[in-house]
């Protein structure tokens, strides 16, 4: 067993209280868990009861009830991370019945989706928290038996002394509402472990194959109406004036209002960071009785817009990334030794430029948000993967205190970062605010792609040099837009096995709105990297999984606190990957691609297969191994592998937003090819068993995926896809022109 | 506004809306039957899968004044209790990762087996095909609509 190490103090931590009508409550905070690398707060003895997030609630009958503080957005945390907390309480899994928290300033504190950290940073405050309300209810049954409670037992909520007598925690609950949180608590030994590890299915699946409102588009209150917003068309373009008489003798219209002031003068003086999309023009929005009526009337608005900013193309866009490539204006991230003196003694340099596309997030449920703003509340309901930053910024942009505000989590129908941005929280809020009712602003799917918080396009430029066979400098250039990489992300392999090593980065605004995207930035370095190592070892005349192990061996045994991945650990998932996939031992007829890459915590190796069908490419499998730590919940962990490869596989095949003049070329799926059916793979999972405290999977098996197949598409047509989407260059894929519209 | 008599899930009802006004919005915002979802609006997607007469279609492109005297069943119909072959194997495989476009999901697939209960795995790409999964839930997808289809054959041999 293991000794719980919260940083502060417990008492605080976790506070207690009997409920009206039996059981206890137990509340507990979960800012540590929710947030990534945030500080807990100085003094934490100033938080009281009420600023408490999360709680656990027992019965009189035993049935516990864990509020589940995180958004879900399909990551499947609503799961895990209960799970944690029930290990350690020692309850059935059955008897537990997980809710989705509610964020209100009565019980408020940092929730956020994002980053793949939820149960990266949740594992020991969930487990300590779990432990100490099963401790508390052991303290009660040996208080009332007389006896040392290190003599009592627990298991499935049933608690026994030494005589083998035994009680419920239900039995107990009313007495432990009233003890002390105890000091010490211990932790269950990993072999112990009798939830963590076992497969839970997603705990709203009843609702979800049953059709049950549970996402923020089926919310609905009396006397509710509907609101359709009109946005420029293109980024740079402001709202001139607009005619609506049309639209307001359509059936069911309430009134057609202009927004856009408030949530402006919020975001002023912001760059990109929590954008507003179409920020600096006035938006008409047109109310109406029901959805149809909103979104046909929309369409009657006649809208004129005049040029703010420049209209931006892509191809502007892809000369001003290959000048900042070309330029001398970067930032260095990374510096190791010199770099400049190591390629002019150079036996041999490769240098290779990698161009990306912007991409839109598609979440299957279009931005919508539900508003109530009246003079005493404000209530807010929806899918947001920051409530905590929505329910801040809406106080904030109609001037009102956040205690008015009372915002409700509902289940996402998708994320991938573009819930993040509470552009569509704004927006409701402010139009419920000039119109004085409960309103639901729907995006229509148009609006959802052309109104975006884009992934940027991004081009790198990689230079290697080689001398006596060993590579002795790596020169990673970034050109992005609107920001570039961030955090450890300089420090991730090769940083450490490469003596001369430097990350330079660039950036140059655009208007266009961009934001994060599953696995921001490495979903697509993760591509650059891990082509340019295939690359370079055919240059070199190595075996190129050889290079990246004989690489590792460099890093092995560092000082330098910067290095987060474990050399060891990602040479194990590449050691395993080679196994399982069979590489080097498929028959003639399968074209294998490798890459391998840490990011989000996690390591993670994958080896794609490729078959040639009918004279064109077809990647018929990807063998997946991950390393994340414990799995607290396989069946959920693989539905995530599993995922996050093909969505890698999709986008890195088909995923393509251009922009002329401003406006993007697509806008519906029927001009944007998301991944369907009959293109999946086949995945084939590992994931390596540990101890060690798990990391997420939201993120980290998408971005090798990409670089896998280009490697794999290498070895089958001879071609270097140095560009994404692969479909876009099918003279490389010796497929016709007729075959990419699919 | 016209009046449109449909029956949904068995269930008369009396609709007073526009004429091209969609069946998923008359679903969702006048019967209050949101397990039909939207998803594009151009039949793209198919979130918005529902049955007419046992045959998958996309309601958010079907007029409420092309549809007559025929039978709607949705998701929130097409079992008592939730128990319908499709939906215990989407249960067994816990297929769902946000769950958005599940219900579209399964309504394709049910249409489909009834219509050929012996698939062949091309034979469900196909037919699955036409319903984006975002999350990419595609293998479980898969899985269990195979499932389902095994199911019901062998309690029928």
């Amino acid at each position: 067993m293991s000794t719980s190490k919260i940083a502060f103090n417990r008492r605080d931590f976790i506070r207690t209280s009997s409920l009206v009508g039996g059981g206890i409550l137990i509340g507990f905070n979960l800012f540590t868990a929710c947030k990534p690398k945030i500080k807990p707060p100085v003094d934490i003895s100033k938080l009281n009861f009420n600023d408490f997030n999360a709680f656990i609630k027992i019965a009189d009958n035993g049935m516990v009830t864990i509020f589940a503080p995180n958004p879900e957005i399909g990551q499947g945390v609503k799961t895990a991370m209960p799970m944690l907390i029930a290990e350690e309480l020692d309850v059935a899994w059955k008897n537990v019945y997980v809710q989705q928290g509610i964020l209100d300033t009565e019980n408020y504190t940092r929730q956020l989706a994002g980053g793949s950290q939820s149960i990266r940073l949740g594992w020991e405050p969930l487990r300590h928290t779990g432990a100490t309300a099963r401790q508390m209810l052991v303290n009660a049954a040996a208080a009332r038996w007389g006896v040392d409670p290190s003599t009592c037992t627990t298991s499935e909520g049933v608690i026994t002394n030494g005589k083998g007598e035994t009680l419920g925690y239900g039995d107990v609950v009313r007495d432990a509402s009233f003890l002390e949180v105890p000091e010490k608590v211990t932790l269950k030994n990993h072999k112990d472990f009798k939830i963590i590890g076992t497969d839970a299915p997603n705990v709203d699946l009843d609702k979800i194959v049953t059709g049950k409102p549970l996402f923020g588009l089926d919310y609905k209150v009396d006397g509710m109406v509907y609101a359709a917003v009109v946005r420029p068309p293109a980024f740079g373009q402001k709202l001139a004036s607009f005619d609506d008489t049309e639209a307001r003798a359509m059936p069911g219209v309430i009134d057609v209002i202009t927004i856009g002031e408030k949530a402006r003068a919020l975001t002023s003086g912001e760059s990109n960071n929590w954008t507003v999309a179409l920020a600096n023009s006035d938006k008409v929005v047109v109310i109406a009785k029901t959805t149809w009526e909103a979104m046909k009337a929309k369409e009657a608005i006649k809208a004129n817009w005049i040029e703010e900013t420049p209209l931006e193309s892509t191809e502007y866009q892809d000369q001003q990334l290959l000048g900042l490539l070309d330029g001398n204006k970067f930032e260095t991230l990374r510096k190791d030794g010199d770099i400049n003196s190591a390629f002019s003694q150079a036996d041999m340099i490769l240098e290779r430029t990698y161009e990306s596309p912007f991409l839109p997030h598609n979440c299957m449920e279009p931005m919508n948000y539900f508003a109530n703003v009246t003079s005493e509340k404000i209530h807010l309901v929806g899918p947001v993967q920051t409530p905590e930053f929505a329910a801040t910024a809406v106080a904030g942009m109609l001037g009102r205190d956040v205690k008015d505000v009372h915002l409700e989590m509902t289940r996402m129908g998708g994320g991938f970062g573009r819930r993040l941005y509470g552009d569509f929280v704004y927006e409701a809020a402010e139009i419920s605010n000039v119109i004085k009712k409960p309103v639901k602003l729907i995006y229509t799917r148009e609006d959802d792609m052309t109104a975006g918080t884009y992934r940027p396009a991004i081009k790198y430029r990689i230079k290697a040099a080689v001398k006596d066979g060993e590579v002795t400098a790596y020169h990673l250039k970034e050109a992005a837009i609107n920001g570039n990489m961030y955090g450890l992300i300089p420090n991730f392999f090769p940083a450490g096995a490469i003596a001369n090593y430097q990350v330079d980065v660039a950036n140059y605004k655009s208007n266009i709105t961009t934001g994060a995207w599953r696995a921001p930035y490495t979903n697509f370095l993760a591509f650059a990297e891990q082509s340019f190592f295939d690359e370079l070892a055919e240059t070199m005349e190595v075996d190129p999984i050889q290079l990246r192990i004989d690489l590792l061996q460099n890093v092995k045994g560092t000082t330098d606190e910067r290095i987060e991945y474990s050399p060891e650990r990602l040479e194990n998932v590449i050691n395993v990957a080679v196994e399982k996939s069979g590489w080097g031992r498929k028959g003639a007829g399968t074209y294998q691609g490798f890459a391998a890459y840490y990011c989000h915590n996690s390591h993670v190796a994958e080896v794609a297969d490729v078959e040639i069908e009918n004279g064109i490419p077809v990647v018929k499998k990807v063998t997946c191994v991950v390393d994340c730590g414990v799995v607290v919940n396989p069946l959920g962990a693989i539905n995530q592998i599993e995922g996050g490869v093909i969505d890698g596989v999709g986008h890195a095949m088909y995923g393509d937003l251009e922009f002329s003049d401003g406006i993007p070329n697509s806008n519906n799926y029927d001009s944007y090819r998301l991944i369907r059916m009959r293109e999946v793979p086949v995945v084939e999972t590992h994931m390596i068993e540990s101890d060690i405290a798990p990391t997420g999977l939201g993120e980290p098996t998408l971005p090798p995926a990409g670089a896998a197949v280009a490697n794999a598409l290498k070895a089958a047509t001879g071609n270097r896809f140095t560009a994404q989407p692969f479909l876009k260059f099918p003279e490389l894929m010796n497929v016709s022109e007729k075959t990419i519209k699919g | 506004m016209p009046t449109y008599k449909i029956t949904v899930n068995g269930k008369p009802q009396s609709i007073d809306v526009a004429s091209d006004t969609p069946l998923l919005w008359v679903l969702r915002d006048h019967l209050n039957l949101v397990g039909t979802k939207f998803g594009c609006g151009i039949a793209q997607c198919g979130a918005c899968t529902v049955h007419i007469d046992g045959n998958a279609v996309r309601s958010c492109s079907l007029p409420i004044s092309s549809i007559e005297e025929k039978e709607i069943t949705t998701i929130e119909g097409l079992s008592e209790n939730g128990d319908h072959p499709v939906q215990l194997a989407w249960k067994e495989v816990d297929v769902p990762q946000c769950g958005y476009c599940q219900a579209g999901q399964i309504m394709t697939a049910t249409a489909f087996l009834s219509r050929n209960p012996n698939p062949d795995e091309m034979e469900i790409k196909s037919a699955m095909h036409g319903n984006i999964c975002r999350c990419a839930a595609y293998t479980r997808i898969h899985k269990a609509v195979a499932l389902a289809a095994s199911k019901s054959s062998s309690s029928k041999s």
